[in-house]
């Protein structure tokens, strides 16, 4: 069996009064593609931000590589580092070119030297087909192209994990097939992913694991063959067959 | 994109030529009503010898633009003084960790009573206070201390203006740089205040037009700057058209200023909508 990267164990989170997540517990082992599932409000995206550590959990633990990063008091830069998170609306800096995005973290933290930080940035500009836009600022870009821009940023720092929260969501229907080509380029290399979408077809074809997600609970767990054919839950099925409808 | 019909161009022309016609008539009704209405005031012959005397326009305008110089000069010493303090003042009240909290306690102090107090009675007590303890030259000049008061009050206003350009850089911009592991200070520096600094420009442009404005107060405190000489030549020549002619000096800087400060604003609505 593969080595666990990271575990859920318990995991509660509030907003205030309002519960998002009740008692979240999954396992994702080196290498693994786990798609997560469910309308909106479910949790997903909330789940995401809590292994970033941008949201503190308030109940239960996350451990990667053998280590309580939950754990209250511990510095979540290093952790942050080596988890990756992609947003919906890429949030890239508007202010930087696609090159300077991708080489802010890598300089001021890693401490890089210069000629190092061009030769990986360019290298993974090359690999994602963008080498001619390295230059070009988030509002010369398409949608399509800004995301790509907004995962190498990420994978610049060698994270050890990426999420990605709904990160075709916000795209044109054309371009959500070149960002889920890099997803299955990164799969294919063995990253460790964990996927909020909507993109059932994507998560039947690359998933490792898919989890229906539903009022901060994993309601259902399988493999997409599974889940997808014959889901047991009916709030499963009736998810489904919503969002397949359209 | 094909051409409008020329009918619709005719109609648009004729609309538009109308407008013109109407808008010039009217200006010109007004004009003529006053030309005609304000000489016919009982005072008129006297406030036109005593504000709008030709002669001593010309004759004393020189050493008014001499004297706005320094208005000129205090305006550009004090200048970098207020971006960085009121920058850090910014800062100041951005800080939300508890350590930091004397700091946030202290922009918020800052900016309440600097903003609070006239600037013309932050100049009298800084620019008569500070003097006023005896220090050696050049350290009772009230070049300086007049200066600090200007540098005092509007760096309180640049800082809230500031504070109000980084709170409006959206939060996801803070969430992307925490994501990748940047320090706060990091994503501050490199993420938020780029934008927020650019964001403010065109409001800061007005600020800097009231500052030019209000480097005539120092004339209260001993500096012979513009509105002081002005006065100067009201009493020797029991005139005030030196005044008009002060008046037109500040004019000739601060109109372009805010017409270029509105351009500044016009073009930001526009990149944004």
């Amino acid at each position: 069996m593969a080595l666990t990267k990271l575990e859920l164990v318990n995991v509660h989170k509030s907003f205030g009064d309002i519960p998002v997540l009740q008692g979240i517990d999954l396992t994702v082992a080196e290498g693994e593609l786990v798609c997560l599932i469910g309308s909106s409000g479910s949790g997903k995206s909330t789940l995401l931000r809590c292994i970033n550590l941008l949201e503190p959990i308030d109940n239960g633990k996350i451990v990667y590589n053998s280590e309580d990063i939950s754990a209250p008091g511990l510095d979540p830069q290093p952790v942050r580092q080596k988890i990756g998170l992609v947003f919906q609306s890429f949030n890239l800096f508007p202010h930087m070119s696609a090159i300077e995005n991708v080489t802010l973290a890598p300089r001021r933290i890693l401490r890089q030297s210069r000629k190092q930080l061009m030769s990986n940035a360019t290298e993974l500009f090359a690999k994602f087909d963008l080498e001619d836009r390295m230059d070009h600022y988030p509002d010369q870009l398409s949608g399509g192209q800004q995301q790509r821009v907004a995962i190498i940023r990420a994978l610049a720092m060698n994270p050890q994990i990426m999420l990605f929260d709904e990160v075709t969501s916000a795209l044109d229907p054309e371009l959500i097939e070149e960002v889920l080509d890099v997803l299955r380029q990164l799969k294919r290399q063995g990253m460790t992913m964990i996927l909020a979408t909507h993109e059932i077809g994507f998560a039947r074809e690359a998933a490792d694991t898919v989890c229906m997600l539903d009022q901060g609970r994993i309601i259902e767990k399988a493999a997409p063959s599974t889940l997808f054919s014959n889901p047991t839950e009916t709030r499963t099925q009736a998810f489904l067959s919503s969002v397949l409808k359209n | 994109m094909k051409s409008r019909s020329a009918a619709r161009v005719a109609y648009e022309q004729k609309q538009k030529r109308k407008g013109v016609a109407i808008a010039t008539l009217s200006t010109l009704l007004v004009l003529l009503a006053l030309t005609v209405s304000i000489p016919r005031a009982p005072g008129w012959e006297k406030v036109k010898s005593s504000f709008f005397n030709g002669e001593i326009l010309v004759s004393t305008f020189p050493s008014l633009l001499k004297a706005f110089t320094l208005d000129i000069a205090i305006f550009l010493w004090s200048l970098p003084a207020i971006a960085i303090l009121g920058l850090l003042i910014a800062l100041c009240r951005d800080q939300k960790t508890p350590v930091m909290f004397p700091l946030r306690m202290f922009g918020i102090l800052y900016t309440d009573v600097f903003r609070g107090v006239p600037v013309i009675l932050t100049i009298f007590l800084i620019g008569f206070g500070i003097p006023g303890l005896g220090l050696p030259r050049p350290w009772n000049s009230p070049y300086i201390w007049g200066t600090l008061a200007l540098v005092l009050t509007y760096s309180a206003y640049v800082a809230e203006v500031i504070r109000s350009g980084i709170e409006s850089v959206h939060e996801s911009q803070r969430a992307a740089g925490k994501s990748l592991g940047l320090s706060q200070s990091d994503t501050m520096r490199f993420i938020v205040l780029p934008q927020a600094l650019r964001r403010v420009v065109p409001a800061n442009m007005n600020m800097l037009v009231a500052l030019q404005k209000d480097v005539a107060l120092l004339s209260f405190i001993g500096p012979v700057e513009i509105l002081r000489q002005a006065g100067v030549h009201k009493s020797l020549l029991a005139n005030f058209t030196p005044y008009v002619g002060a008046a037109i000096i500040f004019l000739a800087v601060t109109v372009p200023a805010t017409r270029y400060a509105d351009y500044l604003l016009a073009k930001q609505h526009k990149e944004r909508s």
